[in-house]
Order: structure tokens, then sequence, then C-alpha cells
């Protein structure tokens, strides 16, 4: 059975005459203390600092093949095996990080700042301007995720600005809604109203009132946005529509893996295996992020 | 004493939390015999939700009993598996909270729940139940009660709620009914309303009723018995007439000292106040608990904690000294002398201010048939003075939060006009200049929201001064720490985040900031009516003496007729979006009064029990301002109705006592009379 | 309540207008020259301007719209330009095929998406809800991809179970494709599993916090009356909607999955169109998606509003 009642101690408590801590200060804490989020802290970070120096680390170059050891097992000189060409499987995936964060990290943040430049103007100025911007953002949402990318890419052609502006395009509608629907919130809370009453422009009350306390959020949705956009890019890769070869993408390595798969499985297993770690344990860092900035808040 | 009914034996209750057990309640006993009422009134944070919850069993996770034991006839309650409590739950103890609008399912008629809440209990069939269900509504004066039971709870007011939540508490007669602030979300006619329906249901039927407020005023008016708490303890105990005539302990003392009474034409005084805060539940003071915060302490005080015992027959007590306590001598605080020349300059007049808005449109919307506007302010006209407080009181809807946002700007009026200083004002902020804005600062309703979470207290006081005053850098710093010092706040909270605050402290900074614009006119929305008595009898205060010092002027708004009657020195009464009376705050007050202020005033809960009102309860709710009556508006509501005139005609102004206009059809002579009589009524009634 | 569904009708329509505005400037204005793309680079100049003329190239944009649309609407959808046959049936014969995979992973993933939601948040807080949540955040990164290959490596490379490949007969009867169903139905549905959990999940948290939860109980109700009188319903409320949601997922995930398992579906056909630069087919297959998607979004709109007394008795 569960039973709520309201918490005598902590929140509702609140004396002020003792002096509190800070209230993020104790919450970085909490996520060392969730051993999940912590984990998919740590593997994101591993994967970001592959982003640059992947290639200067791996221990053998991307490109380099070695036909003499073509579609090798996994063994103790090529972790991972190698692919058709005597490829390390190992070195590419290293190498392959600076493709995905530079695809999804990019798309993401462009539309992190294209979504929250409408979502704040639509949900600060409404009325008309809402309507409008609002109605639009539903038609790029009446297409499935991956029907939209797929169209754009098989008539534009697939190439890696395509693919950001394809991730950018997807992801906007999505975040301005976030965004507008914070400042909805936002915008009629007495501190705002506060700052219209002293006569603040209203730049000011967007950037200096409204944006920072939506900031949190914000990244929540945006770690978020960047797990599915590294979904959607590996998606792509699997299909044939993402980076063209012989780039170390892994979606790419993927698709290419596939026609070798009853004979060199390993060549498909640990790309698809990198992609999956990298995307759950963007989850996990996000959910931990969520939990601790939005503690009031367990929803999606 | 009859024999009791609910009977809590030593009851402590504790929480596990990170930082440890925290116990909070302690050791409380009580006893409530049948068809009595047992007032349990303490601040927020002092326990009683808690004890309510631990009484039935009913805690949080993370909480448990951690001694003594509930019995109700008799019979032990507490520490029963739960396969027993669901026997007990809904059959022997009702249980009925503050806010009707959450309490019921919103998915479901109003008579399924009620009718659920007889056939869990009672081998009864559907029909039966449904029948039961609507009795019970009619029980609960429900108009039309068949009606009622079909309705889904969106589809009804909060009073109306809050009778079906009370009907469905009461439905299978149960020994006990708790009410867990039952009011607190209601408009003060609609509060009386329910009041007077707990009184009357305690005579109907044989439970006894546990009654959990802060508000000292409503247990006044329907409690026999009174337990005061606070930080997890009873304090005392009493009938409810010795405990407010002679309170034998200083936290009810200084609680019946915070609490502005309600006196027309007395002298004002200020309020007392408790100094400090409650005490966290991990950092208990270890002798008396209200020691660090107590006027009468002494060393003994602190060494050893007193247990509640009994001082009086009937009367019990947790005070080592309530021998030397003063008793209630009514107001504590010095005497105010405010006499204002009448000719001091006009700071703000409003001028036949409308504001209409129209329903949403949107864009795509099928637009609607009827394109009625919401009239939420209509033709208000009133002249504020210089050093004056003038108070406007109305309940919710009634249109005083539009008209102090059309004031400042944060609306644009759809006609008439804001003079200032002999200057017309721009409709919006934005169309004003800033040596204008800077003239007018508010300071508004909720602590919680009015602070941006990401400023420090000293930016948020600072602000107003740079971008409206231009005062140098150098002394900002300064001049921020002499408002600090001015709203009583501590200089080293100079850094601090909101989040850091306490709700008194929080709205103390809001009117730090407010004047940190050294304005002409400071609107002040509500400031009180989230906080703690205490917090608010400290705050009137301190809004008294900034007053006094600075010469500010306020235009104070409140459903608080008490509160807005203790601060102000012109008051209006507001009734859908049309001032219906104003005048001085004395005379306001003192008949001949407007029906609808004679209503207000008769529905008001006045913290001394000797008190006998007349009885005079509004029909029905407030109409939408959508659909404002023709003629009076208030016609459809007033008791004092006189005939088709009122339906059709608006009402001429009348003189009343003094300076006072009245907005009423029938003559001044007339209202006199039939108030006497409404009087004499009341009081005759009372010695029969 | 008819109001509101004439509203959210008016919606859909205007959306399901400018989507195929979307569709006809990405597929035939983006790529240039479409004579071009289908003859291929070395085409004569001829035969560039037979295949204009024939396709209605020359005529203004909005023209060549507007007579697209109208033949869409029409049920005329062309002819394929790789395969020579008309769109429609093509496109019907395969729509089929996908809405009996979507069919079984629905009754898959939402049932149980439900279930495991409510599980987790009724056992809030114990070992099970950390294992759910954890498990569905998982499940919720797993690209259809991998967790394909992973159950054809363990149940029909190692274990013999289901076959490999699910390239059913174009027309093969529901029963007679069922088992190879089965592996692509997985695939398909831990994704949207996943979802639905995490969403009721949050819901029903929300719920059982609500006052009128509390009041249940202290009607006397058992917890299982609660939950099933008090809790569920107003919990699965904003389920109907993640469902619907979800629809765009199972058609993304069904892209994806019917390729790596070489299942004859609508996904598939759209690669295979994609591949081929077959425009009206793209054109064809695309738009039935977005009326389907739209469409189910629409029928859970209905289906909220008629769940939800506030918006039925307005």
């Amino acid at each position: 059975m569960v039973i709520k009642t309201p918490d005598p101690v902590s929140g509702k408590h609140n004396t002020g005459k003792h002096a509190r801590r800070p209230r993020h200060q104790g919450r970085w804490r909490e996520l060392l203390r969730n051993p999940f989020a912590f984990a998919g802290t740590l593997i994101f970070l591993f994967f970001l600092t592959m982003a640059f120096v992947g290639p200067l680390v791996a221990p053998y170059g991307f490109e380099n093949q070695d036909i003499a050891a073509r579609l090798k097992p996994p063994d103790a000189t090529h972790f991972f095996g190698t692919d058709q060409y005597g490829r390390d499987v190992f070195s590419r995936i290293l190498a392959g990080s600076r493709g995905i964060f530079l695809l999804g990290g990019i798309g993401t943040l462009l539309a992190t700042i294209i979504g929250t430049s409408i979502g704040l103007f639509a949900g600060y100025y409404g009325r008309m301007w809402d309507e409008i911007l609002m109605r639009v953002l539903d038609i790029l949402l009446a297409f499935p995720p991956l029907l939209l990318a797929l169209v754009l890419l098989a008539t534009v052609g697939s190439s890696l600005t395509n693919l950001i502006v394809v991730v950018t395009i997807l992801y906007v509608p999505m975040l301005a809604r976030v965004v507008r629907s914070m400042v909805l919130d936002l915008k009629t809370t007495e501190f705002v109203e506060a700052a219209k009453t002293r006569g603040e422009k209203n730049s000011y009350i967007l950037f200096r009132e409204i944006l920072p306390n939506a900031l949190a959020p914000l990244l929540v949705e945006m770690s978020m946005r960047f797990s599915y956009a590294i979904f959607l890019v590996a998606s792509l890769g699997f299909l044939g529509l993402g980076v063209q070869p012989p780039s170390p993408d892994w979606g790419l390595q993927i698709n290419e893996a596939r026609a070798y798969f009853s004979t060199a499985p390993w060549m498909l297993l640990f790309p698809a295996g990198t992609i999956s770690l990298l995307v759950i344990a963007t989850n996990l860092m996000s959910d931990g992020l969520r939990h601790i900035l939005q503690p009031d808040i367990g929803k999606q | 004493m009859t024999e009791a009914c609910l009977e809590i034996e030593n009851l402590t209750i504790g929480y596990q939390t990170p930082g440890g057990l925290l116990e909070a309640v302690r050791d409380v006993s009580l006893k409530a015999a049948s068809r009595e009422s047992f007032g349990l009134v303490g601040e927020s944070g002092s326990g009683k939700t808690t004890l309510a919850l631990g009484a039935m069993d009913y805690l949080a996770a993370n909480g448990r009993i951690l001694g003594g034991r509930v019995s109700l006839h008799g019979c032990k309650i507490s520490g029963l598996p739960s396969k027993e409590m669901y026997r007990i739950w809904g059959r022997k103890i009702g249980m009925v909270y503050q806010n009707p609008a959450t309490a019921m399912n919103p998915s479901l008629t109003i008579g399924r729940q009620l009718a659920e809440t007889a056939r869990i209990h009672q081998q009864i069939s559907k029909a039966a139940a449904q029948k039961k269900a609507i009795a019970m509504l009619a029980k609960v004066a429900m108009p039309e009660p068949e009606t009622v039971a079909d309705r889904f709870p969106h589809q009804l007011s909060g009073g109306m709620l809050q009778r079906c939540v009370i009907a469905m508490g009461l439905i299978n007669n149960p020994a006990l009914l708790i009410l867990d602030e039952p009011t607190t979300a209601l408009d003060v006619t609609t509060q009386a309303v329910v009041l007077d329906l707990v009184t009357d249901l305690k005579q109907e039927f044989d439970s006894a009723i546990l009654y959990i407020t802060h508000d000292l005023a409503v247990v006044a008016k329907i409690c026999d018995r009174i337990g005061v708490m606070y930080a997890g303890q009873l304090m005392e105990v009493g009938n409810t007439r010795d405990l407010f005539k002679e309170p034998l302990h200083p936290y009810t003392l200084s609680l019946l000292g915070c609490v502005p009474h309600f006196e027309p034409g007395g002298k004002k005084h200020s309020l007392a106040s408790i100094p400090g805060l409650i005490p966290r539940l991990d950092e208990l003071p270890p002798g008396c608990i209200f020691a660090p915060r107590c006027r009468f302490v002494q060393d003994r005080c602190r060494a050893s904690r007193p247990v509640l015992q009994p001082a009086q027959p009937g009367h019990q007590t947790a005070c080592l000294r309530w021998r030397e306590l003063p008793g209630n001598a009514g107001p504590a605080g010095d005497e105010r002398s405010d006499q204002r020349s009448a000719d001091a300059p006009v700071v703000l007049e409003i001028k036949a201010l409308n504001k209409h808005f129209s329903p949403l449109q949107t864009l795509l919307a099928i637009r609607r048939q009827n394109k009625k506007k919401i009239k939420a302010v209509n033709g208000v006209s009133i002249k504020v003075r210089k050093g004056d407080t003038l108070g406007i009181v109305g309940e919710s809807g009634c249109g005083k939060t539009t008209l102090v946002r059309t004031i400042i700007g944060l609306l644009a009026p759809t006609s008439g006009k804001l003079v200032m200083d002999n200057q017309q004002l721009g409709s919006l902020t934005a169309d004003r200049p800033r040596t204008v804005i800077k003239k007018l600062q508010m300071v508004f309703q909720n602590p919680d929201a009015s602070l941006n979470p990401r400023r420090t207290v000293a930016e948020a006081i600072q602000r107003p001064m740079a971008l409206l005053r231009q005062i140098d850098r150098k002394q900002i710093a300064g001049r921020t720490r002499e408002l600090m010092k001015a709203v009583n706040l501590p200089v080293s909270y100079y850094h601090r985040f909101p989040g850091e605050l306490s709700g008194g402290e929080k709205q103390r900074v809001a009117i730090a900031r407010a004047f940190a614009a050294d304005p002409e006119l400071i609107l002040l929305d509500e400031p009180l009516s989230a906080l703690d008595v205490s917090v608010q009898a400290s705050l009137i205060n301190l809004l008294f003496d900034l007053q006094k010092k600075n010469n500010a002027t306020y235009l104070f708004i409140s459903h608080d007729l008490a509160a807005v009657q203790h601060i102000s020195d012109w008051i209006a009464v507001m009734y859908l979006g049309r001032i219906v009376e104003w005048g001085r705050a004395d005379e306001v007050f003192a008949p001949p009064y407007h029906p609808y202020t004679e209503a207000l005033l008769s529905a008001i809960p006045i913290a001394d029990p000797d008190v006998k009102q007349q009885n005079i309860r509004l029909e029905g709710s407030v109409p939408g301002a959508m659909d404002i009556p023709c003629g009076c508006s208030f016609h459809t509501r007033c008791p004092r109705k006189v005939g088709t005139i009122c339906e059709t005609d608006k009402p001429p102004w009348r003189k009343g006592p003094g300076k006072s206009r009245i907005s009423c059809h029938i003559p001044e002579n007339e209202l006199i009379q039939l108030q006497a009589e409404a009087i004499r009524f009341a009081s005759s009634q009372e010695g029969a | 309540m008819g109001r509101f569904i004439l509203r959210r009708l008016g919606f859909v329509l205007l959306t399901l207008l400018a989507s195929s505005m979307l569709i006809f400037v990405a597929t035939q204005i983006l790529p240039g020259d479409v004579a071009k793309m289908i003859l291929g680079r070395f085409a004569t100049p001829e035969a560039l301007a037979n295949l204009r003329a024939e396709l209605g190239l020359n005529r203004p944009l909005v023209i060549q719209y507007g007579s697209w649309l109208i033949n869409f609407v029409q049920g005329d959808w062309g002819i394929s330009l790789s395969t020579d046959n008309p769109v429609m049936a093509l496109v019907f014969s395969r729509l089929r095929n996908s809405a009996m995979l979507a069919l079984v992973a629905f009754a898959m993933y939402v049932p149980l998406g439900i279930i495991l939601g409510l599980l987790a948040a009724l056992r809030r807080n114990s070992l099970i809800d950390q294992a759910i949540s954890i498990g569905s955040l998982s499940f919720i990164g797993l690209p259809e991809f991998v967790t394909g290959v992973i159950l054809i490596t363990i149940f029909s490379l190692k274990l013999h179970w289901f076959p490999a490949s699910s390239a059913i007969a174009p027309d093969a009867t529901f029963l007679e494709a069922l088992p190879r169903l089965v592996l692509p139905a997985i695939t398909v549905s831990l994704v949207s599993l996943a979802y639905i959990t995490r969403m009721t999940r949050a819901s029903t948290v929300e719920v059982l916090q609500t006052d009128y939860v509390r009041t249940a109980y202290l009607k006397g109700l058992r917890p299982y009356q609660v939950i099933f009188f008090h809790v569920l319903r107003n919990a699965l409320l904003p389920t109907v909607t993640v469902v619907a949601i979800g629809i765009g997922w199972l058609i993304g995930g069904l892209i994806v999955t019917e390729s790596l398992f070489s299942y004859p579906g609508l996904g598939r056909l759209l690669l295979f169109a994609i591949q081929r630069q077959d425009l009206p087919l793209i054109q064809a297959t695309t738009m039935l998606l977005v009326v389907i998607f739209s469409l189910s979004n629409l029928t859970a709109d209905i289906i909220y509003a008629y769940l939800n007394p506030r918006i039925r008795y307005q």
C-alpha cells in the first residue's frame, strides 16, 4: 500500500533561522549516491573525451587496412577484432565517437538554440505568434520522426551537414514546446510580474528573469534529446542513409557489418553495443539530472 | 464530562529521515466526547495534521507510532493490523480536509462516491446506497440533491464540494469526524455556511468532532474545547471560553495577541507578535520548547520540559508559571494615534475605471456564439490620500486583484482614468516613464513566488534602486543594508537566495524591494494571506512602522475583514467589480451598512467566544463576472432586496455614518431601522 | 464534446494539408530536376523534355501540387517508376503486412507496458521499481537493429526456434505468417514498451499522491479497490495519449525492423522506393503513414475526451 502524507521535516518545515545549504550544493552529491546515474555520467564523459582524443589514443589508425588480418575475431592485439579490410574495430569505434558527438551534439545544440528562441518568443508574446508558430511546429510533429528524416535525406542526399540539419529540424519542435510550456508557467509568476511593474524591458525579463529559471529543465531535456539523436543517427546509418564510407561512423559500421554477420559477428556486435551503451548511459545521466534539478517533477 | 468517545493517550509519532528519527508529535493526550467538538489549533509545522493522521494510523511510509494508544468508545484502535483498520476508516472515523477540489475523484460522480462509501460498510443494495447518498446530500443542505448526485466534482463550486465531502464523511454515522482545515480554501461567506452546517450536524449526529485549524476565530465559533499545539506538543487544553478568557499558557496568550481584533470604532493597537520562529524538530530546546520565544521565561523553564497537567477544572497547561500569567487583557500592544488631516494631498485618483476581458479567442477556434465580456472591474472611482491606507475588501472574484493589476499597469484599463500627482498614468507599465513607475510599487500575495529564486536578497532589493532611482553605485550597498534593517532582516541575509528564507522573511524582502524605489504609493495584494498568524502580526506591525517613518501610502487588498479593518484608514467594499460601500474604517463597519457589508460582517468568525453575531447567510455563490445581474448587481443574493427596482435600476449613493457612502436602494433611515432590528433579534435569540 | 471532436478533426485536416505540402516540396522541389533524377545523368535533352511534359513538370508549382493532391485524394496515386505497377495496389498489399506486424507488437507492448508501469508505481522505490526503471531506461536506448540482431543470434542462430528471415509471401495469411512475426514483433516492441512503462509509472505515481486517493483509503476501501476504482482510470487517462504518440515510434521502428528481417511491409517498401528514387511511391507511402499517425492521434484525443468528464461535460 502506498500512502503519502506531507513530510513535516523536509521542505514544509522551513524555519529560515538556521543557515541552510544553498539549494543545489547537496543535490550534486545525490548524483554520486545514485550509482546508475553516476555510471551513466562517467560513460558519457568517457565518450565525450574520446570524441576529442579518440584517434590519438587508439591502438591503430581507423583507416589503416591490414589485408593479412582481415575478419579476425577479437584477441589481445585486436580487442574487438578486425573488419573486411583488416581495420581494427576497436580503433574505429574510438574514432567514431567524434562523428556521433558532431552529429548528435551539434544537431541537438542547434535544435536547442532555435527551439529555445521559438519557445521563448511564442510563450512570452503569446496570442497570434504563439498560435502560428505552434501550428507550424505541429506539422513537423505530424510526421513520425524517423519517417521525416528518411524523406528529407532521400531527396537532398546524405551528408554530414544534411544529417545535422535533419536532426535539428526534428528536435526543434519538441524543444520549442518544452521551453514554451515553461515560459507560460514562469510568465505568470509573481517575480516576473514584479519585474514588469518595475518597467523592465522585455529582453531583460526574458533573458534575466525567465531563462535562468528554465535552464535546469532545459538541460535535462537536452541530454534526453541528445540520446535520441544518437539513436536516430545510428538507425539512419543502419538503413544506409547516414554518413557515407569510409567514415568510422558507428551506424555505418553496423550497416557494412550486416553482410558479414554470420562469419564475423563481432564487426556488428561491438559498434551496436557501443551505441546502446552510450544511449543508455546518456539516458541514465539525464534521468539522474532530472531527479537533481527537478525533484518535484516526476514525469517526463 | 460525559464518557469519552475519542481518547488519545501519550501518543508519540516519529518520522524516519536521513538525519535520524524525528518525533513530530510527542506525548499527546486528549479526549473528546460524543457530540463534542474538539479544536486543535496551531501554526504550520505544529504537528496537528500528523496527530490526526496518526490517530487514524494513516501515516506516510516513513512515519510510525512510537508510543501511546488511541481508542474509540473504549476500544483500542492504534496498532491494529491494516485489515482491521479498513473496518474503522470510513465507518468509525470520517475525514474531511482542506481542499475540496482535490478531495474527490474527478472522474466519478458525486453520488457514486458517496454511495460507495456507504456500500463498503453497510450491506445494502446499490439503489439503496444511491438513495442514502441523496438523503445525505439533503442533510448537508444541498439544493437539488438528486441533480448534484449526478454531477462530477468539477461542475460544483468549492463550498458545495466541501458539503459533499462532509456528507461523505458522515454517511456511515461515524463515531469520530476529523475536519482538517475544511474552510481554509473557501471564501468567508461560504466558510460561514459550512461552519453553520458543522454546528447543525453536531446536533444531528452522535459523532465527536476533531477540528484542526490555524484560525483561532474559527475554533472560537464552533468548538467546545480546544487544544493548542506547538512544535509537536499540546501546550494547553481547556474549554473554549476559559481558554480565550483566561489562557494559562504564554503561547496561547501570544497567539491571541497576534489576531487583529475586530472592533469597529475602537482604538487601534499594534499587535503582539512572537519573536523568533518555531524550532526545528531536530533542534528542540532542552527545557520548555516555547522558552526561547516566551515573554515570561525563567531559568527553571529551560531546565526541564514541563508536561501538560491539570491547572484548573477541565483546563490543562504545560507551563510552570501559569499562576503568574496576566490573562487575556485584550490588545497588548501600544495604542496607535493616527488621526490624519482629511486634506492631505491626493496621491492617486481612480476615475470611473473599467476593466473587461474578452474570453480567450484562438486563431482556429470555432467562434463562440455569445461574445460576452468578463467584466472584472466596473466603474470604480476612488481617491487615496498621502499617508493613508485604503483597504479594499471583497470575496474572491470581486475584482479587487484586477483593480490593483490595472493600477500598476499589468493590465490596460478598458476605460477610465488613473491620475497620480495631477498626471494621467499610461495604461500599461511599458507606457509610463520611469519617473512615474518609481512612484507605484507592489507587494504580491505569494512570498514563495514573488522573488526570483536565482537572485540573492541584495540583488532583489537593489534592482529597483539601480533601475528607477539612479543611485550612486557606492551608496546602493549601504542603502540595501539600511532597508534590510528597516524590515528587520539580519544583514547576514545579504547574499542568501530566497530558497533559504522562510515565508515571512521572503515577504519582508518583497516589502524592502517595494520601498527601495522610494514610492509614493505601495499596492499590497493580500500580502499576509499565505502566512501564519504570528508572522502576519509582525508584518502588520512592520507595515505600520514603515508607514509612520516614511509617511508611506498603502492600498491594501484583502479578503480578511479583520486585517483590513485593523490596518486601514479608509475602506472600500467591492462586489462584482463595483464598490458598494466606502468610508472611514470605523464608519464602514458601523451600522447602517450596505446589505453585502452586513452579510460579510455576520460571516466573519471572531476570535472571542462571547461575541454573538447576526445570522445572515448569502444564497448561492458569487455570479460569474460574465453575466453580472442588471440593476443592483447584488440583488440575486441580497437578503434585504426590496423589489423589482433592485433588478432594474442602478442603486443611488446614499449617505452612511460620517463620510461613508452606501450604494443601495434602501434609504438610510430604513437601513438603520432594519439593521437595528436584526441586532435586537440576534441578541434576543441568544437570551432565549 | 461534439464541438471538441469537430475542432480536433479540423486541426487534423489542416495539419494533413500542410504535411502534404511539405511532402510535395521535399520530394518534387528539393531534389532539383526530377526528370534528370529519374532518367539519370546521361539522358538526352529530348528525353528529358518528353518526360517533363509527361509528368507535367512544366506547369506552375501550385498547379502541380493541386493536381497531385486531387489525384491523391481521389485514389489515383500514380504508377511506380521502378516497378511500373499502380502505386496504390502495391502500397495497400504492403500495408496489410505491416498492419499484421504492428498489431502483434501492439497487442504485446501496450498491455505489458501498462502492467509494468503500474507495478513499478505501486511498489515505488522497491527493488522491482528500480529494476523496471533501469530496464526501461535501457530498452528505450536500444535501437531496433541492435535488439533484432541479438534476438536473431539467440533464437534463430543458436536455438533455431524462429527463422532469421521473415520474408513471407506477400499474400500469406496471418496464421501462416505468425511464426515469422514473433521476432520482428518483439524487436519493434521493446522501445515502445519501455516508453509506455515509464509514462504509465509517472502518471500513476502522480495519481497515487492525490488527495482523492487518500480519501479513498480513508473511506475504508481495500487497496485493490482503491487501485481499480480510483487510481486506474485517472492514471491511464494520460496513457491514452502516450500510446498514440508511441505509434510514431512504432512506425519508425517498423521501418528499421522490416529492413533487418526482410519483412515485406510498408517500411521496407519505403526504403526500396528511396533507393530507386521512385518518387510516386515515396510520396504515397509517406503520406499514408502520416495519415495513419494523425488518425491514431485523433482517435486518442477522442477517447481521452470521452473518458475525461472535465472535457465531456464542459
